[in-house]
């Protein structure tokens, strides 16, 4: 809903649509020049760090999985490297490779359920996915193709695809069959050139003219793009360990939010997700991918936010042609997981979620009690830079329509995939011009 | 459709409308809709979707012909807006173990509220909250409610098939032990002395756990005839601390009454094994079994 005339106008939506969660989102407009820009989040508190206080180590990838039903494994995963690096120890590289086979699922179903369900009705003028559907079903049934295969991966590992039952610190309950895991192999295949046919989609829609000066973070995985494991990396030359990283990022509260904010100290705002993976990570990407990239007009970094649906997709390319090498040469662990003994000590955990750079933190007592958590979403990460993005294309689109610059601003958000649920620990749109 | 009301004014087959909610929750129960990936297109032409914020940015003002409610109640503006919800729906179904049970949130209940706040926010005066984490049922009527943490997508479909169709869901309120017996798991429990919440456990997710060596751990909260007393007494004797049990009845069904009951006697149990008073958990407790003659508790 947008109120006012000339240069000074109100536009407010209440509940922002297509994104996880609950929040808001305000813009007041004053002689023709944005004034003040607010990302409100009224998501319900759920204390996670709190209620984890006085639970076994054992129990943190449960737990925190509960935090996101869209991205489960992003926080089993980082809750097991967290746990671990407290226990000091060590998984073999079997069980790396089918954390990461599981991971890509999420990645596979997350992006599949962004690109097609969330975010493309944006670019072509739907409200929503079934009225793209009757315009054209074979690119949505194309969406929902992918999103199934993404699916079948993490119930073929984790048991089901929502809260996966199957992963424990130090590992699984027990490692699939190789037939299992081999029958992945078609349906992935499929996948894969759905998710080259998706780049070709998206490089096909209209974008706005917008760049951010972006400060991107994210892991850097050696000689891999990044998804368990790495070491954190930004666009102007941090280079360091997750436990690190943690020491540097400085969270706020401010009235208007129950999700904390985040800043780098020293450096202030930052961006993680697609286009901070791709930025830093892109040389690595495999071929496939990268010619995808290539053919799609992408340049070795991407600072249209808009266009994070290209990189989303890229990375839907890769994350089929990840799984499929990795299924390719998948040996059961053999046993299934490695003795994760109670140890007091401090851990930290860093993976790459579907939308951004996810920490955690726990501090054990000698029982393996967790006396402290702190649990980092990409999200709260990213607040910032939103409200950033959204004074820029507020600014740059002050000559649309009441109507047209509400549903930019929408869209300006869910370019970042935020999960409030997530972060409350997010939206309704309100522009005001004065 | 002859039971499902539909609005006697408009166009004479119009198809009922459906809406989603969402209060304190993860969103996964309401992404087990979208994960109908088969089925999603033809939904949504059986009904009309007339309001779920997390799938579409059109919405529309009731009454809604059914409504699915997702997460618990946790602040006073939830409490209100329940109220609204409630009102505006002909039939309201809870969603997962948040919307029936309060969730894994729902810990807050046993812990000192203003200790949370504070642990996760500086300023814990800029939070509203009840200071609880409430099932919707302790608000308002509930039509039904589909357990799950998360909810199987088939039960929904089935849910979802019935409340249109004006009928009774096939859901059933028996123990994962049967499930796996039909899908011919060896009992951890017996075989090998793993903690199992199975035998207490709703059915529904198909007994995964067991399926890949791991004990039960309640996703689905308790079944209609929970014997929850004579699980804890097993789990004691082979070897179990009553904190460890506590603790696995206290996770996302924690609220759940057979649940929440055990998980505060055994709390309470000294470590040494002995047999509890009777009294303190008759109500759930030895439902199947039935009371031995005498009012004692039959043994384990």
């Amino acid at each position: 809903m947008t109120h006012g005339s000339g240069g000074n106008r109100t536009v407010r939506v209440d509940g922002l649509a297509r994104v996880e969660g609950q929040g808001s989102l305000r813009v007041e407009i004053s002689d023709g020049a944005v004034t003040d820009v607010a990302l409100e989040i009224f998501e319900a508190p759920r204390y996670f760090e709190a209620l984890l206080k006085g639970r076994g180590h054992t129990e943190a990838p449960d737990i925190t999985a509960r935090i996101c039903g869209i991205c489960p494994v992003a926080y089993q995963m980082t809750a097991c490297a967290a746990i671990e690096d407290a226990c000091s120890v060590a998984v073999d590289e079997r069980i790396v490779a089918l954390r990461r086979l599981l991971y890509c699922g999420e990645w596979i179903q997350s992006h599949a359920l962004h690109v097609y369900l969330l975010h493309a009705p944006d670019f072509l003028g739907c409200a929503d996915a079934v009225e793209l559907a009757e315009r054209d079903p074979v690119s949505v049934q194309r969406g929902l193709s992918l999103k199934r295969t993404g699916n079948l991966v993490m119930e073929t590992i984790g048991g089901r695809s929502i809260h996966p039952v199957n992963v424990r610190t130090g590992g699984f309950y027990r490692a699939p069959s190789p037939e299992s895991v081999a029958a992945l192999a078609e349906p992935l295949r499929r996948a894969r050139d759905a998710a080259l046919d998706t780049v070709a989609w998206v490089a096909g829609f209209d974008y706005p003219d917008v760049e951010g000066d972006y400060r991107f973070v994210a892991l850097r995985g050696g000689d891999r793009y990044p998804i368990e494991s790495g070491w954190v990396g930004s666009s102007d030359g941090l280079d360091v360990s997750a436990a690190q990283f943690a020491d540097l990022v400085v969270e706020e509260q401010v009235p208007r939010s129950t999700a904390l904010q985040a800043r780098l100290e020293g450096r202030d705002e930052y961006l993680t997700g697609p286009l901070a993976r791709y930025a830093l990570n892109e040389a690595v990407l495999p071929t496939i991918a990268r010619q995808a990239a290539s053919a799609a007009g992408l340049r070795s970094a991407c600072r249209n936010p808009f266009r994070s649906i290209v990189v989303r997709s890229v990375e839907l390319v890769f994350a089929c042609d990840e799984a499929l090498r990795l299924v390719a040469s998948y040996e059961p662990p053999n046993p299934p997981s490695v003795d994760v003994s109670s140890h007091a000590g401090t851990g930290t955990g860093a993976t790459e979620a579907p939308r951004g750079l996810l920490f955690h933190r726990y501090e054990l007592d000698e029982q393996g009690v967790i006396l402290q958590a702190r649990i980092v979403p990409p999200t709260s990460q990213n607040q910032l830079t939103i409200e950033a993005d959204l004074r820029r294309v507020v600014q740059g689109g002050l000559a649309l329509s009441d109507n047209e610059l509400t549903w930019r601003c929408e869209h300006a958000v869910r370019n970042h995939d935020p999960c409030i649920s997530c972060a409350a620990h997010f939206l309704d749109v309100a522009v005001t011009r004065r | 459709m002859t039971a499902v009301a539909t609005p006697t004014t408009g166009p004479a087959r119009e198809r009922p409308t459906l809406a989603v909610w969402k209060f304190a929750s993860c969103d996964g129960c309401q992404l087990s809709l979208l994960d109908c990936e088969d089925e999603l297109l033809a939904l949504a032409g059986a009904v009309r979707i007339v309001h779920f914020s997390e799938m579409s940015r059109a919405t529309a003002p009731g009454p809604y012909d059914v409504s699915l409610v997702e997460g618990s109640i946790t602040t006073p503006e939830a409490a209100e807006r329940i109220l609204e919800v409630r009102a505006s729906s002909r039939r309201l179904i809870t969603i997962g173990a948040c919307a029936t049970a309060g969730g894994i949130q729902g810990l807050i209940n046993f812990a000192a509220e203003g200790a949370y706040r504070s642990t996760v926010y500086a300023h814990p005066e800029y939070i509203a909250t009840l200071g609880s984490s409430n099932p919707i049922a302790q608000h308002v009527p509930v039509d039904f409610e589909l357990h799950g943490c998360p909810i199987d997508r088939g039960q929904l479909l089935e849910v979802l098939t019935a409340a249109l169709a004006g009928r009774r869901p096939v859901i059933p309120g028996h123990s994962v032990c049967q499930e796996c017996k039909a899908r011919g798991t060896v009992c951890l429990l017996v075989a090998r002395g793993m903690a199992c919440l199975g035998p207490v456990t709703r059915a529904g997710c198909g007994a995964l756990c067991p399926s890949v060596d791991r004990g039960c751990f309640g996703c689905f909260g308790p079944a209609d005839t929970a014997n929850t007393g004579s699980l804890s007494r097993r789990l004691l004797a082979d070897g179990a601390a009553p904190m460890a049990i506590s603790r696995l009845f206290r996770t996302f069904n924690a609220g759940a009454p057979a649940f929440q009951d055990e998980a505060t006697v055994q709390a309470r149990v000294p470590v040494v094994l002995r047999p509890r008073e009777p009294g303190l958990t008759t109500e759930e407790g030895d439902g199947e079994a039935g009371p031995a003659p005498g009012g004692g508790r039959p043994g384990p």
